[in-house]
């Protein structure tokens, strides 16, 4: 989460000072949720196909920092090699796929992805996860995914993390019922919901989800209540944020809550997190540094072919 | 004994699947009931698990292909009809064509579009797509005319390590009959010369092969005329070699779909021959498509709306009076 934290940091300065093109997206308040996903996840063996506002959850799982920042700044070096950039980065082979922005898409080719392992014979044990907002809840390409992994009993786990605000659109225009968790039932999938403040909670509850997905207990719907502290991206500020949400309950900063309850419980000291803080902006430092040094795409060099093979030799 | 397109196709998909323990099958009623068209019809039974019913959800239809494929297997996912591949255009032009470009990964999927119009099949169960897959970069579209092609092609889509859009065409499936399938087939991306001539060339692909062969023989018939027919067997590659070389033999050109007329494949057609071959021609390129409608439902209606050996007969007497 801290390390997520400083990272985004960093790229909203860089975006900034003009050194992104593009956009930056940051998971800033969600990012309890999304490491708890993360961490519940093993790669290698699971699948994690994170949204926008997941760098915490990609940390957590294993991505390499130098991954986030070779693709913002357009290293060919990066996993996508300047052909795409900011969060549509993955590394599909190593369980990790990269998202398109079209919001939902990924519900159904995690789904494909487990489909694929059970044909193999090695879904023992395995789970799948996606995020999403609260706004692809109302994609059909959601509803379509979701229904599928129920159909299949697949162990997935789609985690809703409900930020209030589907860029500027409050939840009163994105949907009419009471909770989203209420979907759950509908989709005949367990349902979970947790404060997305608080830390701990999130570990307790996604990690209990992960778990019964991996013990065969089929789709789980995490529903995770927090509040975007941030604008939609980092050209947004999102004035539209009403005050009174923000210095509410939902308006924590879960990583202030986090911080806080690894002190209160006697997981760190309030020195180690100091450390943490300057060892991580090291790191940040380090792999913003070494990708802002490598090559950027070559339009003379690059082979500009769409498909991976040439069938009669010409497209 | 004699095998239809329809049989081609199922037949294909049974050698894969007893092939390619990578290939599934997914789509509409495809398992016990045997899909729409029967193109599974008794697979499911003969590969238990691996013929899988979907859900009335496009979407993630190729969206779970997509995945499957990223994980190694070679699914086929059937659309019941083309028509409601619009349902599922997000998952095939955004995730799936654009798949290897960005990540370096390929997605083998294949995805079969039961296409073109039948007669009282309306506005919903009669389209052609293979204009608009074609469009994206990233996807081979294929569109076979002969029992042959439709069973070779099929077995080379799921091949290829890229995603495929097999558009079989619906008119073809019990009408389109052969002794058997032929042992030698054309590669994905090369066109054949269906009906040698020499003083037009129709260029063709899809069930309008057939109808360009009528209207060829109508025209030999009438005026002697030697009609040369081209079928163009892949839309995407588009093999414009064996396009080029017979509009240099018969220097008139008139390229034939039953899209609709707006852009697409004859427009392609048309616009590269008069870049690359512009020298070749004698008499200004031709296109023919359907009428910009939708697909109407009354067989009447249908007849007129698509070519037909008439129409096409028409705009060949105007393209050698030129």
């Amino acid at each position: 989460m801290l390390r997520a934290r400083l990272l985004e940091n960093k790229l909203s300065s860089l975006y900034k000072a003009g050194k992104i093109v593009g956009g930056v997206y940051i998971g800033k308040g969600q990012e309890a949720v999304s490491a708890s996903l993360g961490a519940s996840l093993v790669k290698g063996r699971d699948i994690f196909a994170p949204l926008i506002r997941d760098q915490a959850g990609r940390t957590a799982f294993g991505e390499p920092m130098i991954d986030c920042t070779r693709t913002y700044l357009g290293s060919v070096l990066g996993p996508m090699r300047g052909r795409d950039g900011n969060i549509h980065r993955g590394r599909p082979l190593e369980g990790m796929p990269a998202m398109i922005s079209h919001l939902g898409a990924e519900v159904s080719v995690v789904a494909g992805m487990l489909v694929a392992r059970r044909l193999k014979g090695v879904l023992q044990g395995v789970v799948g996860a996606t995020c999403v907002g609260d706004g692809a809840t109302s994609t059909g390409s959601f509803h379509e995914g979701l229904n599928m992994a129920a159909v299949e009993n697949l162990p997935m786990v789609v985690l809703v993390g409900n930020n209030q605000f589907a860029y500027s659109t409050p939840t009163d225009r994105q949907f009419a019922c009471d909770d989203l968790l209420d979907r759950a039932k509908g989709y005949g999938v367990a349902g979970h919901s947790v404060d997305g403040t608080d830390m701990l909670a999130c570990a307790k509850v996604i990690g209990r989800a992960v778990e019964l997905a991996r013990e065969g207990g089929g789709p789980q719907m995490v529903v995770a209540r927090l509040l975007r502290l941030s604008g939609h991206g980092e050209h947004d500020d999102g004035s539209y944020v009403p005050p009174v949400l923000k210095t509410g309950h939902l308006g924590r900063d879960c990583l202030e809550t986090g911080i806080a309850q690894m002190i209160e419980n006697g997981f760190a000291t309030v020195d180690e997190v100091e450390r943490w803080k300057i060892d991580f902006t090291a790191e940040v430092q380090a792999a913003v540094a070494q990708a802002q040094q490598e090559p950027t795409p070559d339009p003379w060099v690059e082979d500009w072919r769409a498909c991976s093979s040439e069938p009669g030799g010409n497209i | 004994m004699s095998v239809t397109y329809v049989d081609a196709i199922r037949d294909a998909q049974e050698k894969l699947l007893r092939d390619d323990p990578r290939v599934f099958l997914y789509g509409q009623d495809i398992s016990q009931f045997g899909g729409a068209f029967k193109a599974t019809k008794g697979l499911a039974e003969a590969f238990p698990g691996r013929v899988l019913d979907s859900p009335i959800s496009e979407d993630a239809m190729i969206g779970m292909a997509v995945g499957a494929a990223i994980e190694g297997m070679r699914p086929i996912v059937e659309m019941q009809f083309a028509d409601f591949s619009s349902i599922a255009f997000n998952q095939i032009v955004n995730q799936a064509a654009t798949h290897f470009y960005r990540t370096g990964v390929p997605v083998p999927l294949t995805v079969r579009l039961p296409s073109g119009g039948t007669p009282g099949s309306g506005p919903f169960h009669s389209q052609s797509m293979e204009s608009l897959y074609a469009h994206y970069p990233g996807l081979i579209v294929v569109t076979p005319a002969t029992v042959s092609d439709a069973y070779h092609m099929l077995l080379d889509a799921v091949a290829l390590d890229d995603p495929v859009i097999y558009c079989e065409h619906k008119f073809l499936y019990r009408w389109l009959k052969a002794p058997r399938i032929n042992g030698d087939h054309l590669p994905i991306g090369k066109a054949r010369i269906t009906r040698p001539g020499k003083h037009a060339t129709v260029v063709a692909y899809s069930a309008m092969v057939h109808e360009a062969v009528r209207a060829a023989e109508r025209l030999k018939e009438e005026g002697s005329w030697e009609i040369e027919v081209v079928d163009l067997r892949s839309v995407k590659p588009l093999d414009m070699d064996t396009v080029l070389a017979s509009v240099a033999r018969t220097g008139r050109l008139l390229a034939l779909g039953e899209a609709f007329p707006w852009g697409g494949v004859t427009a392609e057609v048309v616009a590269r021959v008069c870049a690359e071959g512009f020298h070749l021609l004698d008499a200004p390129p031709r296109r023919l498509n359907s009428r910009d409608t939708p697909v109407p439902y009354h067989p009447k209606l249908w007849a007129a709306h698509r070519p037909t050996p008439e129409s096409i007969c028409i705009a060949l007497r105007e393209l050698l009076n030129f």
